[in-house]
């Protein structure tokens, strides 16, 4: 019978079925410091052990600075974030867990430095505990968020139950605009399911705009899967993710590396495979996106308006979108290219890979941000693509502009290190929540990609590139 | 996990869609190691007038009377009422630890995220998911809910409700089931696998 992507990912894993809900195998477990602790401590208190030691990697990211790194962990000044970063650094060593430590090169965003480790491999089922996990999906992986007790349940077991998720296919045909990239793409499919359209399904994106896509294009596109609502975003493989993983670290060698290539090449949906939903999408529909709310759904083309309550299409909608004008101290009708901004944020597992500061800094070469940005920010998702970055000299650039160049991590995209907005500030950002308070409390953020975070610290304005 | 039993208790209404975790307990609150102590932050930024931070005196701060939850009528809620979409965002099991810690046992909506609602079920909460107009009928009334998860009926003034539930799910809160436990049973089965999965993707 023909399958889907998702079917053919899930069937590969059942270990067996009750009345509603399969047992699957968990090939891999990505762990970081904020959802990690309990199920450690769980774990001790009921005196359990790791059921496979192997398929667990650590990283520190939600928390660590990104300046003034040298003198480590105990140099950080939140004693918080400090215990946190150092209770994941004990609980590794206690059980054995491989662990990138915050000083290591090779640490990052832990959705960022899965596929560039070859930590994630297509065909993998893979968890962390961080709702982000759909962006693994880019690599025809079978790959979703969970929660802290599912998390110590993966540490004791390997397993999980699940339901089955319906099968939903995004098919997007057709060359991009100009300047318009994959977060651009997923804001505009975002806007037009709303945040809960992917509910209860698992996506598949498809179609020749997608197949055009790098993976890092790819990863951005599954990462904003769970802004629609859906745990899972998946593409099917094809020759540019065997060549993606192709050397990394910890991929495959020799007759292995052959066996694996021959058994991913069957990882897409089959052709007549039933989907339980598709929609369609033209690639020249889609500008530049911003959001001028409290809600990712919430996103307009960068030369629109913000729009009127007036004109939601019910009650329920009108009253969100009041909310979210009165809470982002805006006015309907308002042009999105009068709106000014403070501070910039280009970083995030969303958009902070090598070819999303290429992006911005070919638009900010030999340019200066404009009089009124406090504070231009840019956070590589890992010291590997910073390192890269820095033989390209983007980083001279960024600097040379008026941006900050700063170490991996999560930082501004949530704000639990010390990069934040205060109160009152308005940023355009390259991270993928723009809900009340994500990048500090009373503070206002609007989504955009890494061309328009670029065009729009020069202008001072949400700014389209010109 | 407490076994889920029948209660009665009246209802707080919190009018608003798409409540993301980011707001049910801010980031600054994930800070902490430990599964307890989080109800006291509960919606903080809408409940407070102050900006909250991680080892506050909370019976010190400013509270914003204009918050549903402030108001002396619902304090001994256990139901929480809210619109669509309930959850979204954020992974964080922080979410369903503060609503427990807070005193909620059940959730009714028309409809959750799915990360969220399932972390609701490994912590005993009972999210209950009712079409717009049981809603309307439940947001309108101030009177006390009975929830029922053995017959899986919502009464309220003499009207019963049905609500679904997954029964797999609905027997582990029952019982208050360990979800680990209850997978080490089948160790055999998860060895048969791996011998079996190991040999064909001998890469992995």
């Amino acid at each position: 019978m023909a399958k889907t992507l998702y079917n053919k990912l899930m069937d590969a894993h059942v270990i067996r079925e009750n009345i509603s809900t399969v047992l699957i195998y968990i090939d891999r477990h990505l762990i970081h410091e904020v959802t990690s602790p309990q199920a450690f401590e769980g774990l001790s208190i009921a005196g359990r052990k790791l059921w496979r030691k192997s398929s667990n990697l650590a990283v520190p990211d939600h928390n660590v600075p990104t300046t003034n790194r040298s003198s480590g962990v105990s140099s950080i000044s939140d004693p918080t974030s400090r215990i946190q970063i150092e209770t994941l650094g004990q609980n590794c060593k206690f059980f054995g867990i491989d662990e990138i430590s915050m000083n290591d090169i090779r640490q990052g965003i832990v959705h960022v430095i899965g596929p560039e480790q070859g930590a994630t491999l297509p065909g993998m089922s893979i968890v962390c505990g961080d709702s982000h996990t759909s962006t693994h999906g880019a690599l025809g992986a079978l790959a979703f968020g969970i929660g802290t007790s599912e998390v110590e349940h993966v540490l004791a077991t390997n397993c999980l139950w699940q339901s089955k998720s319906k099968n939903f296919n995004i098919e997007v045909n057709g060359s991009l605009n100009q300047h318009v990239s994959a977060k651009d793409v997923a804001l505009y499919i975002i806007g037009q399911l709303g945040t809960a359209g992917g509910m209860g399904y698992a996506i598949e994106f498809s179609g020749n705009t997608i197949q055009n896509m790098s993976i890092e294009a790819r990863m951005t596109l599954c990462n904003m899967a769970i802004e629609a609502g859906a745990r899972i975003g998946m593409v099917a493989v094809d020759e540019k993710t065997i060549d993606y993983v192709k050397d990394r670290p910890l991929a495959p060698s020799g007759i292995k590396w052959r066996k694996a290539v021959e058994y991913w090449r069957t990882l897409h949906s089959d052709k007549n495979a039933h989907f339980d939903k598709i929609m369609h999408f033209d690639a020249k529909d889609i500008k530049s996106q911003v959001t001028w709310g409290t809600s990712p759904d919430m996103v307009v083309a960068a030369d629109e308006y913000v729009p009127n309550p007036a004109n939601a299409k019910n009650k329920t909608e009108k009253i969100s979108w009041k909310n979210a004008l009165n809470y982002m101290h805006l006015n309907a009708n308002t042009k999105i290219s009068d709106i000014k901004i403070d501070k910039i944020f280009i970083g995030s597992c969303t958009n902070s890979r090598i070819e999303d500061l290429r992006i911005a800094a070919s638009i900010l070469k030999d340019k200066k941000i404009a009089n009124n940005i406090k504070l231009a920010l840019v956070v590589p998702g890992s010291g590997i693509i910073k390192k890269q970055a820095e033989e390209e000299e983007l980083d001279k650039i960024f600097i040379n502009s008026g941006f900050e160049w700063r170490e991996a991590g999560c930082s501004m995209c949530l704000a639990m290190n010390a990069d934040k907005l205060e109160a009152g500030e308005r940023c355009a950002s390259t991270s993928n929540r723009n809900f009340e308070g994500r990048q500090g409390q009373g503070s206002f953020t609007h989504l955009v990609s890494p061309a328009v975070a670029a065009s729009s610290a020069i202008a001072g304005y949400l700014s389209e590139v010109k | 996990m407490q076994k889920f039993t029948t209660f009665t208790s009246i209802a707080v209404p919190l009018k608003r869609a798409n409540i993301d975790t980011d707001s049910i307990i801010p980031k600054q609150f994930l800070k902490s190691i430990k599964r307890s102590g989080f109800g006291a932050n509960l919606f903080d930024e809408w409940r407070y007038l102050d900006h909250g931070e991680i080892g506050m005196d909370n019976s010190k701060r400013p509270l914003n009377m204009n918050f549903v939850l402030n108001q002396a009528k619902y304090q001994d809620a256990k139901i929480l009422l809210v619109l669509k979409n309930f959850g979204c965002g954020s992974s964080r099991e922080h979410a369903p630890w503060a609503l427990e810690d807070y005193g909620f046992k059940t959730i009714i909506a028309p409809s959750f995220a799915d990360i969220f609602y399932n972390n609701c079920f490994k912590n005993g909460i009972l999210p209950i998911v009712q079409n717009n107009n049981v809603m309307d009928k439940l947001f309108s009334s101030t009177d006390k809910i009975t929830i029922n998860l053995d017959t899986q009926s919502i009464n309220l003034n003499n009207n019963t409700y049905h609500f679904e539930i997954d029964i797999e799910r609905k027997i582990r809160l029952i019982n208050g089931l360990d979800d680990i436990s209850l997978t080490l049973q089948y160790i055999n089965d998860i060895k048969a696998f791996e011998k079996h999965y190991f040999n064909k993707y001998n890469w992995l």
